[in-house]
């Protein structure tokens, strides 16, 4: 192919989407339409994904010892912990450690009463999970250990995590498969239809001698840019919404961001961009070759 | 001698012993039903300028269709410029049409594009560098009369204007055969008779052409081949022939 026909090509590709601007208009609004909704559920999603994952890492399982353990058995049983599949940090609380944290937060100016350190026997590890979901085998195995006299772990908040977790990962994939499907249907009828619409034209190249490729090309470059265009358009306002949205929800409930926390607009955008402009110029692409497919046969 | 050169000269053979369009006991069956041709032979030999006469349902139309490959025979063989048409594969097809210019009753322009940009549509196919296009398409766009009229839309001109448009189309790649299907269809007499007198000057430069008409007073003024259709045989097949009447 000769590079005049690549840029004829192209920029038939470009001039027809302002020929059959109706057509064009109404295919960029139902991309965007769906890719509006589709990105703001992921938006919304991926940020209860987010804070539940945080909620989730501050769940901790508590391990004390009996009076008789030996300091170097205690850092033995630390490192034994530290390697178990389960765990992905590990804390060491000494006595002293605990007793400043009991008198900061409880006991206050109360604490002089007490000539010597009552929380002797309490020194313990803190043992953060890497899943949540594998509380009840970490505890089972703590609890094996001779030495340890005590687990503290909440099975609730561990259980609740995880079925949230469970919930969000089946309620988030059945919505995005819903949506995509919707989108994909709607999208490929749109174009079937402007597409259709052109059959005349199609034909008319046909007869001239035009290529298939020749034929397909303008439409295929056309479809393209509408996607393109029709995935910019959401990105932009859900941009917009989701900025607004974090300053609003930082200024007027402040105690919410300290509770729950909220992915950054990078964070959000930097899978949002790619699937949003894929999903869009995929479908146009997919959508013009596959319609102009049916009319070639001339 | 190469493949292709064998191949060419094969060609050049057939339309020498049987003319550019050679129709071979060719028969064409859509469904159950009568067949739209039945048996037809027929030879149109280089540079000659034929009518095809009928009425509806004649079969006219289905021969145009076979010639230009928009549909393949039931039986029979139809050679174009040396080609079994039936045996082109979807691929070729495109090549074949470029030495075949063809022009519609409804003119068949391209809506959304003006007069220039609809001629010079099938140089750009045949990847014709542009500069040659600035040339050839005001060329033959003034040969058909039309020199003024280059920015105008399909729509701003009249009946006559755009089968011209459609003719400069159908002439710019230099085909060696115009089909011409019910050209005059739409067009009023004086129209009509510039476009006849257009596609004679075509065929005096050496072009084919092949005329599918109902226009009886022009077929008997210009005295040329015809060829008369009727339920898909051919009825009659004169020299400065005149319309049949079907009655």
């Amino acid at each position: 192919m000769k590079i005049s026909t690549l840029f004829y090509t192209l920029k038939q590709g470009f001039k027809s989407i302002f020929r059959n601007k109706w057509f064009s208009l109404a295919s960029i609004a139902t991309i965007s339409a769906c890719l509006f909704l589709f990105g703001l559920f992921y938006s919304i999603v991926v940020n209860v994904q987010h804070s539940v994952r945080v909620m989730e890492e501050d769940v901790c399982v508590t391990v004390f010892f009996y009076e008789d353990t030996t300091d170097a058995r205690v850092a033995e049983i630390g490192d034994l912990i530290k390697v178990r599949m389960e765990v992905s940090e590990v804390v060491f609380v000494s006595r002293e450690e605990a007793w400043q944290w009991a008198k900061d937060n409880i006991l206050h100016e109360y604490a002089d009463g007490f000539p010597t350190n009552p929380l002797e026997h309490y020194q313990n590890y803190k043992v953060y999970l890497s899943d949540v979901a594998m509380q009840d085998s970490l505890v089972g195995y703590l609890q094996s250990i001779p030495e340890v006299r005590l687990v503290n772990y909440s099975p609730l908040t561990a259980s609740t995590l995880t079925g949230v977790n469970l919930v969000i990962a089946y309620v988030s994939l059945s919505i995005i498969v819903i949506l995509l499907a919707v989108s994909i249907f709607l999208i490929s009828n749109t174009v079937t239809i402007g597409i259709s619409v052109r059959q005349e034209e199609i034909g008319i190249m046909k007869y001239v001698g035009a290529t298939d490729f020749f034929v397909r090309a303008p439409f295929v470059i056309e479809g393209m840019l509408i996607g393109a265009i029709g995935a910019l358009i959401p990105l932009e306002i859900i941009y917009l919404i989701y900025n607004k949205a974090l300053g609003y929800v930082g200024g007027v409930f402040p105690n919410m961001t300290q509770k729950i926390s909220f992915l950054s607009v990078e964070e959000v955008f930097s899978v949002l961009i790619p699937v949003s402009l894929i999903m869009g110029i995929g479908i146009g692409f997919f959508g013009s070759f596959n319609t102009v497919r049916k009319h070639l046969r001339v | 001698m190469s493949r292709k050169e064998e191949k060419r000269r094969k060609r050049e053979q057939m339309i020498e012993e049987n003319g550019l369009i050679f129709l071979d006991g060719v028969s064409k069956l859509y469904s159950a039903g009568a067949p739209a041709l039945n048996g037809v032979t027929l030879h149109i030999k280089r540079g000659e300028f034929v009518f095809i006469v009928g009425d509806s349902g004649s079969g006219k139309s289905t021969l145009i269709k076979l010639l230009l490959r928009e549909l393949t025979p039931s039986a029979g063989k139809v050679w174009v410029m040396g080609h079994d048409v039936a045996k082109l594969p979807h691929r070729k097809i495109p090549k074949f049409r470029r030495n075949l210019g063809i022009v519609f009753q409804d003119f068949r322009l391209l809506k959304d594009r003006n007069v220039y940009e609809n001629v010079a549509f099938a140089q750009r196919i045949v990847e014709v560098p542009s500069k040659e296009i600035r040339r050839n398409v005001p060329n033959i766009l003034a040969t058909v009369g039309l020199a003024g009229k280059y920015k105008a839309k399909p729509k701003q001109l009249s009946g006559g204007e755009q089968q011209r448009v459609a003719l400069a189309r159908a002439l710019v790649n230099n085909p060696s055969i115009l089909l011409a299907d019910e050209p005059t269809g739409n067009l009023d007499p004086k129209n009509s008779w510039e476009i006849m007198n257009l596609l004679e000057e075509i065929n005096e430069a050496g072009t084919t052409v092949v005329v599918v008409t109902h226009n009886r007073e022009i077929v008997n003024d210009m005295r040329k081949r015809v060829i008369t259709m009727k339920k898909g045989v051919i009825v009659s097949d004169e020299e400065e022939g005149e319309y049949i009447d079907e009655d």
